[in-house]
């Protein structure tokens, strides 16, 4: 009797988790987190953004327990975020405290405090680089050893905002400020989402389904094309209120994220005495963990044209907000594997009560 | 039980949040209460919902009964039975009677529960008005004004187009004449066992963050026109082929060997009990 699939369900469940620990270990090689960590920056920055949870160590042991799948590094995390206690807000952080390690502006050639390029894989030719097939140790301590000296001559890079400049000018359109922060992790997102909630779910979305969707909003599906007046990536002090004595605050620790800032000219909203409106420039605003630079210009993008009023499909926050989210997609997609015997009996009733009646002519 | 992670898993502050829209919940009936639902480590859409609101009531003293396409032993009933056992103590069983707590996924139990009894249920879909309007915003607001023409012209449509209201699984009810409800994926045979039932009646939508309830004896009608009244599964003429059951919902299936169609209780435990019973498909 051949009934396997709802019989012995138990045991092919952990016969196949035992298959997962065959599969995470092949090879030789021995892979540690901190090669992990330290190697794969960029990876271990992305997974943090997506499951909105700080902590490098951490990404790189679900990158390890996962063969590196990033829907299940993301996942490993937010669960695991999910049972911590929340004890503390910080303080709001000031990201022209930020320290620079990488700052340019697209809108402007001179701004004040300098464009630093940083590390960006930019300019690089895309050019499969043969030479590091066989990198040895002794290959990386000589880079090392090269950029210890000069780390440390170098001063740490503070600068002002690009934007501040033309805010003094009085180009800029000022947006209302929000009293009442939301926080998504605790409180559902109702809609209309006020900005806060906005944008916590898009920094914390899945960084193609940004990316895609941004692209879509410059490319005629939004409202136009912006420039990038500043990203800045770097480091950021967090600072909580210190809990034994009033008034006193205590440093918690930094993070890495990148900071972005667009223009789009805008119709001003206030009155006008003559027979037009005048321009003003509008803001996207674009703030995500760690190097990720597509990310944070693609989240000021979909920053600005939910900001904007509109009917396209991007102005619409419950199909761009909704849908991004890693756990979120990738969780009901993945439902459909498991068994629909009975709904798939239900809707068989349907098809077969409206099959017709009569019998097949024969020809 | 282990003690890495707090009894039930969630934090005491979560757990407590979601006891609160339970409560707000079970006051209006079929009412969609918005909850922070917290992200578990099972996938959301393999009934994360439904697990946050068990984990959240049970206690040492429950006996738990964990379901999928009303089988016992279905891999993601295995995998969430063994994450709560992970994070409680709380006894486990496959004897619907023997449960204080049943979590459930697309079936409510053959043996009628009675009012010591929670059934969980977990929903994919908790917005009925979902297929004639897309957005939360705007149905929200035809719940609020009881707007539901929408839902009834899809009926009529179907009808028109097909001769038949193509909604297999989870069809909609109304619950005490107000709101419209999805009752989650149960078959339409399932969907009667939730008027007037003596049981609770819980509902979770982990990645739609809503929670909502049908209390014990609530009037729950399945949607139906006067000359086109609502109708169940035709289960007709069949017959378990283990424990010779009729008028129970089955798993239709073909004999990997012969080929044969063959049906079977798609209730295993109930199934179980029967033939522990002594019964047959002979008799």
């Amino acid at each position: 009797m051949a009934y396997v699939a709802v019989t012995g369900g138990r045991e092919a469940v952990e016969k196949s988790i035992e298959l997962l620990s065959k599969y995470r270990t092949g090879g030789e090689s021995q892979v540690e987190i901190e090669a992990i960590q330290e190697r794969m920056g960029l990876l271990i920055d992305r997974i943090m953004s997506e499951a909105g949870f700080y902590a490098p160590e951490y990404a790189a042991l679900a990158l390890k327990q996962s063969e590196g799948s990033l829907e299940e590094a993301v996942f490993l995390l937010r669960a695991y975020r999910s049972t911590l206690a929340r004890s503390w807000y910080s303080k709001p952080i000031s990201t022209e405290d930020m320290t620079i390690h990488r700052r340019i502006s697209a809108a402007f050639k001179d701004i004040v405090g300098g464009q630093f390029l940083g590390a960006t894989y930019d300019y690089t030719h895309r050019l499969l680089d043969f030479s590091i097939m066989d990198e040895t140790q002794e290959d990386v301590k000589k880079i090392k050893e090269k950029w210890q000296s000069m780390q440390e001559e170098a001063e740490p890079i503070k600068v002002p905002r690009v934007s501040d400049v033309l805010r003094e000018e009085g180009v800029i359109s000022c947006g209302k400020k929000e009293e009442e922060l939301e926080d998504i992790t605790l409180d559902p997102i109702t809609f209309p989402a006020p900005r806060s909630a906005r944008l916590q779910t898009i920094t914390r979305g899945e960084t193609g389904y940004v990316n895609g969707l941004a692209y879509a909003g410059i490319r005629g599906f939004g409202q136009s094309h912006p420039t990038v007046g500043e990203l800045r990536t770097g480091d950021v002090e967090i600072i909580i209120d210190y809990p034994m004595a009033e008034g006193e605050e205590l440093y918690v620790g930094s993070i890495v994220c990148t900071e972005v800032e667009s223009f789009f000219s805008e119709e001003s909203q206030e009155e006008s005495q003559e027979e037009t409106n005048e321009l003003k420039l509008g803001i996207g605003y674009g703030l995500v963990f760690g190097r990720n630079d597509n990310k944070a210009i693609s989240m000021s993008i979909l920053d600005y044209i939910l900001c904007s009023e509109g009917d396209g499909i991007l102005n619409n926050q419950e199909f761009v907000l909704l849908h991004g989210d890693c756990l979120e997609m990738s969780g009901f997609i993945s439902h459909l594997k498991l068994p629909h015997y009975v709904t798939f009996q239900s809707k068989l009733d349907r098809v077969r009560s409206t099959a017709k009646k009569e019998e097949p002519e024969h020809e | 039980m282990n003690k890495e992670y707090n009894y039930g898993f969630l934090d005491e502050g979560s757990k407590k949040a979601i006891r609160r829209a339970l409560l707000k919940a079970v006051s209006i009936p079929g009412y969609q209460v918005p909850f922070g639902s917290r992200e578990l480590p099972i996938g959301r859409g393999w009934g994360t919902g439904g697990l946050q609101i068990t984990l959240s009531i049970l206690g040492d003293d429950d006996i738990l009964k964990v379901i999928d396409q009303g089988s016992d032993d279905s891999v993601n009933a295995v995998s969430i039975r063994k994450f709560v056992t992970a994070c409680t103590d709380v006894e486990t069983t496959t004897d619907s009677e023997e449960a204080t707590v049943i979590q459930s996924r697309h079936r409510i139990p053959e043996t009628p529960l009675r009012n010591d009894q929670i059934l969980v249920l977990q929903v994919p879909t908790p917005e009925p008005l979902r297929h004639v309007e897309p957005l939360e915003s705007v149905t929200r607001k035809m719940h609020a004004e009881m707007d539901y023409s929408a839902v009834w012209l899809a009926l009529y449509e179907d009808i028109v187009r097909v001769g038949e209201i193509e909604q297999g699984a989870d069809y909609p009810v109304m619950v005490e004449d107000r709101y419209i409800m999805n009752p989650s994926p149960i078959p339409r045979f399932d969907n009667p066992k939730l008027h007037m039932s003596e049981a609770l009646y819980l509902f979770g939508a982990g990645r739609e963050k809503k929670i909502y309830a049908v209390p014990p004896y609530t009037k729950v009608e399945s949607l139906g026109f006067e000359d086109f009244p609502f109708k169940i599964e035709n289960m007709e003429g069949r017959k378990c082929h283990l424990c010779g059951a009729e008028n129970v919902f089955m798993d239709e299936f073909f004999d990997a060997a012969t080929g044969t169609k063959m049906y079977q209780c798609s209730d295993s435990g109930y199934c179980m009990k029967r033939r522990s019973e002594g019964m047959n498909h002979e008799e």
